[in-house]
């Protein structure tokens, strides 16, 4: 047998390898939710304002990097396939309709923008805007959806799994509000602040509905992580953070304020983290060691894939960048 | 019992269900693929001369592809996605089977590919006054570098699932799984250099058609156009090359294939009875039957006795295992047609870029209008020997989804409907036609536009007729 990168066979390259993926997958959640969670806020923003301009320069924001964004998808499912195999295909086949209506939305959202530019018609441009709109409103109610069904366990059409469709909903309209904020200057600036912080406090409610109807009918088990220390520390957090952003906004600090939306997307993933962890997959009671692939096969997928993540960041900051500062929506391509 | 009946009336099964949405959904992402691929060489060389030169015309050829590019790109991404989708919702036992093998050439995928094109087309599109003109031409080149290795990587797992190797079977939560030993082994299975290399030059090819079926129609409309005539002449030296590679090669893998899938191979030439077999130039059904169910004895053959035989093994009378002698064959009609589809296109192409060859050596290229018609009529075939070549690839291996270890009827998900998979492929099926639609129209809008920007009044020089979906005949 060839042992290529002098990569142990037997055993993993650390004992914690299989957790250490179980963070890993979690983080590239942790970016999707926090990148395209903007886009989506974006997209049903955009369904707030009338004017044209203000369209147009929406969609200069969005244009350079949602595509990339939404990578962060591919790069979930992928690596929950590389590392846990079963639960990947288990997720996906249990729940089939809300997985492909969430295709069917991500299509609808990233053809929308990119279909509106090509015709001047205004009849084409209500149409197309429209495909973006339900898209970007759609796609994170189905992705909560089934996020609440794997993590509590629940039918995709359940009470919680719903909440978690809407709680999504509110956080992705909170990012895009506060990413267009630090973008835009006047009016628009000022609409994206009020609405941001309607979302922020329509996030928190029904952070704590969901909570209230999970520890009450103790679905997947998760009252108890709740009500444990970290959970109460990660919720607490929460609410501090969401409250911290509401006054970065109130004090036009819009940097500050969507730094804070990036937070508050990293913890609601903290606790999907912890509510999952040991198991990584409640309904079928599969811990990460069932699930996790065999050592060489994660070795490999360590050694060739981290460093390349690592990589993927470097220029993630490197577009990020390019198109820093204020959008000037007389460019090429999308508001051009 | 009425429920049963109308089951089976108005649903399809779980499994011939998941496989027509499978098929169907790859082949619309294929053809975006494919238009990415074989575009990015153009807009790297576009780009850099207009980087470089300055020239006007590299400033417009680099705008109205790039354009192209972009349309396609997306809708490659947003087919792409219901694609990995698919390998859970509705294979699932197949995810779980291979996961350790094809789950990190995925995940590379991801990493290595998809993030590098789509963050580099963001500066590609959006950031021509952001970045300096070395970066720029630096993203063209990482676009290009990341489709050619989404294609690598995504070819990694197609050839391991059909020359698989490099793994054990274990017992795993009650499951048969597919465990890695040898990742080298694996990952370059003996498939992969053959299938990369025949894909890679296939989309090439498809669009150096496309370029120069566009090109040629813009010429034909104004033939003062220095830009298009450029882009014409630089298709058809691409073709010179590319094309007769193609058929080389593709003799050649003919015979990797007989080697390693001989049942495939025996499909592929409805070579029923052991034996020696012969090649067949041309094959003719001779009535309905022979069509839907070719069988080489019943054929109306031109053919080269025993050539077959000579080919794989170089000897006339080399016998040939026939498909009688294997229990369940593939749908033969199907791989035995679009085999000949794929070669007989080849050989068109082959003949279409030695016409055009001789005709820039004698430089008048833009002149024969007789050359410029054949160009815009090929425009749309090079992706369709690519699609033909691949239902060879694939309906040809039928019935292993990973050959000699895995069926794809128990590949298929056990918890899925018929009602359920019959909406959603009635949904992919109307969704996918529109996008389809809507990729043409978007061409054609673009070629008019490029039109107006030339000038040409629509109907002042021929009109096409004819069904070249990019290419107006309202005018
Ligand atoms: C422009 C497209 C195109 C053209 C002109 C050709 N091919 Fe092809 N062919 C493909 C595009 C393609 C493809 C779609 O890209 C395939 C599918 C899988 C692969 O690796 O390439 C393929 C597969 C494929 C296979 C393998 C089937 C398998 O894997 O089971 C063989 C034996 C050939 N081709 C042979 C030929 C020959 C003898 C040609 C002579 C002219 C030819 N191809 C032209
Ligand atoms: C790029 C062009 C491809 C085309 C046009 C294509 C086409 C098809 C078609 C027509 C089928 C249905 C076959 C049948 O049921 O008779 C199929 C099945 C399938 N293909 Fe491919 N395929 C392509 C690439 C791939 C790749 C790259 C993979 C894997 C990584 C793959 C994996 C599968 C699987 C899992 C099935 C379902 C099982 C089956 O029906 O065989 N295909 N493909
Ligand atoms: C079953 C097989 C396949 C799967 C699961 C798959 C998956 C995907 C996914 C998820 C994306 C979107 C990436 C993004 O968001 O940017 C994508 C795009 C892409 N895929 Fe596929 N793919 C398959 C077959 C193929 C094949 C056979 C090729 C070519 C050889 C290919 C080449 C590409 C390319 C070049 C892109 C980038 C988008 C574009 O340039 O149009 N894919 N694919």
């Amino acid at each position: 047998m060839i042992e290529p990168l002098l990569i142990p066979v037997d055993s993993y390259l650390i004992p914690s390898l299989p957790t250490v993926w179980f963070g890993v997958v979690l983080f590239t959640v942790a970016m999707y939710v926090a990148l395209d969670g903007f886009d989506f806020g974006i997209g049903m923003l955009y369904a707030l304002r009338e004017d044209d301009h203000e369209r147009e320069t929406m969609l200069a924001a969005f244009g350079p990097v949602w595509d990339a964004n939404e990578v962060w998808l591919v790069a979930f499912g992928t690596t929950l396939l590389a590392a846990f195999p079963v639960v990947y295909s288990r997720l996906l086949s249990d729940h089939y309709l809300v997985a492909i209506g969430i295709v069917l939305a991500l299509l609808f959202r990233g053809l929308g923008p990119e279909l509106r530019e090509q015709r001047e018609d205004a009849q084409w441009q209500r149409a197309c805007s429209g495909l973006f709109v339900v898209g970007s409103l759609l796609s994170p109610l189905f992705i909560g959806m089934l996020v609440g069904s794997w993590v509590f366990a629940a039918g995709t059409l359940s009470l919680p799994s719903i909440l978690t469709g809407v709680g999504l909903i509110a956080l992705s309209v909170t990012n895009g509000a506060a990413f267009l904020a630090a973008k835009t200057s006047g009016e628009l600036r000022a609409a994206m602040r009020s609405y941001g912080i309607g979302a922020t406090l329509a996030y928190l409610g029904g952070v704590v509905v969901l909570l209230a109807v999970v520890v009450a009918t103790d679905a997947g088990g998760a009252a108890e992580t709740i009500l444990s220390i970290p959970g109460v520390a990660v919720v607490g957090l929460s609410v501090a953070v969401a409250l911290g952003g509401i006054a970065a906004a109130r004090t036009e600090n819009d940097r500050l304020w969507f730094a804070s939306t990036l937070a508050l997307s990293g913890l609601l993933v903290a606790l999907v983290a912890l509510l999952l962890y040991p198991t990584v997959y409640p309904p079928g009671g599969l811990t990460i060691d069932d699930a996790v692939v065999s050592p060489l096969a994660l070795n490999l997928t360590t050694v060739l894939g981290l460093p390349v993540l690592l990589v993927v960041l470097w220029y993630f900051k490197f577009l990020y960048g390019v198109f820093s500062g204020p959008i000037e929506p007389e460019g090429d391509g999308y508001g051009g | 019992m009425f429920a049963n009946v109308f089951d089976t009336l108005l649903f399809l099964s779980p499994e011939f269900g998941s496989r027509v949405q499978f098929g169907w959904t790859i082949t619309v992402h294929i053809l975006f693929a494919s238009l990415s691929i074989g575009l990015a060489p153009f807009i790297v060389y576009f780009t850099y001369k207009d980087v470089k030169t300055g020239a006007e015309r590299f400033a417009h050829l680099r705008n109205f592809w790039v354009k192209v590019f972009a349309a396609g790109f997306v809708m490659g991404t947003v087919t792409g996605i219901p694609m990995s989708f698919q390998f859970g919702t509705n294979f699932p036992v197949f995810s779980e089977f291979a996961g350790e093998m094809i789950g990190g050439p995925l995940a590379f995928e991801a990493k290595m590919a998809f993030f590098l094109e789509a963050v580099f087309l963001g500066v590609l599109l959006f950031g021509r006054e952001r970045v300096s003109d070395r970066t720029y031409v630096l993203s063209s080149v990482l676009v290009g570098v990341g489709a050619w290795l989404s294609g690598f990587w995504i070819l990694v797992v197609n050839s391991w699932m059909q020359t698989p190797q490099g793994f054990e079977m274990i017992t795993r939560n009650g499951q048969e799984i597919a465990k890695l030993t040898d990742p080298v082994a694996a990952f370059l299975n003996p498939r992969l250099p053959w299938m990369y290399f025949h894909m890679i030059n296939a989309s090439v090819i498809s669009v150096a058609l496309l370029v120069g079926g566009v090109s040629a129609y813009l010429v034909w409309k104004n033939r003062d156009s220095e830009a298009w005539k450029s882009a014409l002449k630089i298709a058809v030296l691409i073709l010179l090359v590319t094309a007769p590679l193609q058929a080389l090669h593709g003799d050649a893998y003919a015979r990797h294939v007989q080697d390693s899938q001989p049942q495939k191979f025996a499909s592929m030439e409805a070579h029923y009875e052991s034996g020696a077999a012969d090649l067949h130039l041309i094959a003719i059904p001779t009535d309905i039957s022979s069509f839907t169910d070719p069988r080489a004895e019943n054929l109306f053959t031109v053919s080269l006795p025993g050539f077959a035989s000579f080919l794989v093994e170089g000897d006339m009378d080399a016998s040939i295992q026939g498909l009688n002698e294997y229990e369940e064959n593939p749908p033969v009609a199907l791989v035995f047609w679009s085999f000949r589809f794929m070669v007989g296109l080849g050989f068109l192409f082959i003949g279409l870029a030695l016409w055009g060859g001789y005709l820039t050596w004698k430089d008048r290229l833009a002149e024969s209008t007789l050359f410029l018609r054949a160009m815009i009529a090929a425009s749309p075939f090079g992706f369709a020997a690519l699609l033909t070549g691949w239902y060879v690839t694939e309906i040809g291996r039928q019935p292993w989804v990973i050959q000699d270890y895995l069926r794809t009827g128990e590949a298929v998900s056990q918890s899925l409907t018929s009602a359920e998979v019959t909406t959603t492929l009635a949904i992919f099926v109307v969704v996918y036609v529109a996008l389809v639609l809507t990729a043409l129209y978007v061409l054609k809008w673009l070629i008019n536009d490029e039109l107006d920007r030339m000038g040409v009044q629509r109907s002042s020089r021929g009109r096409w007729r004819g069904p070249i979906p990019w290419v107006s005949d309202d005018d």
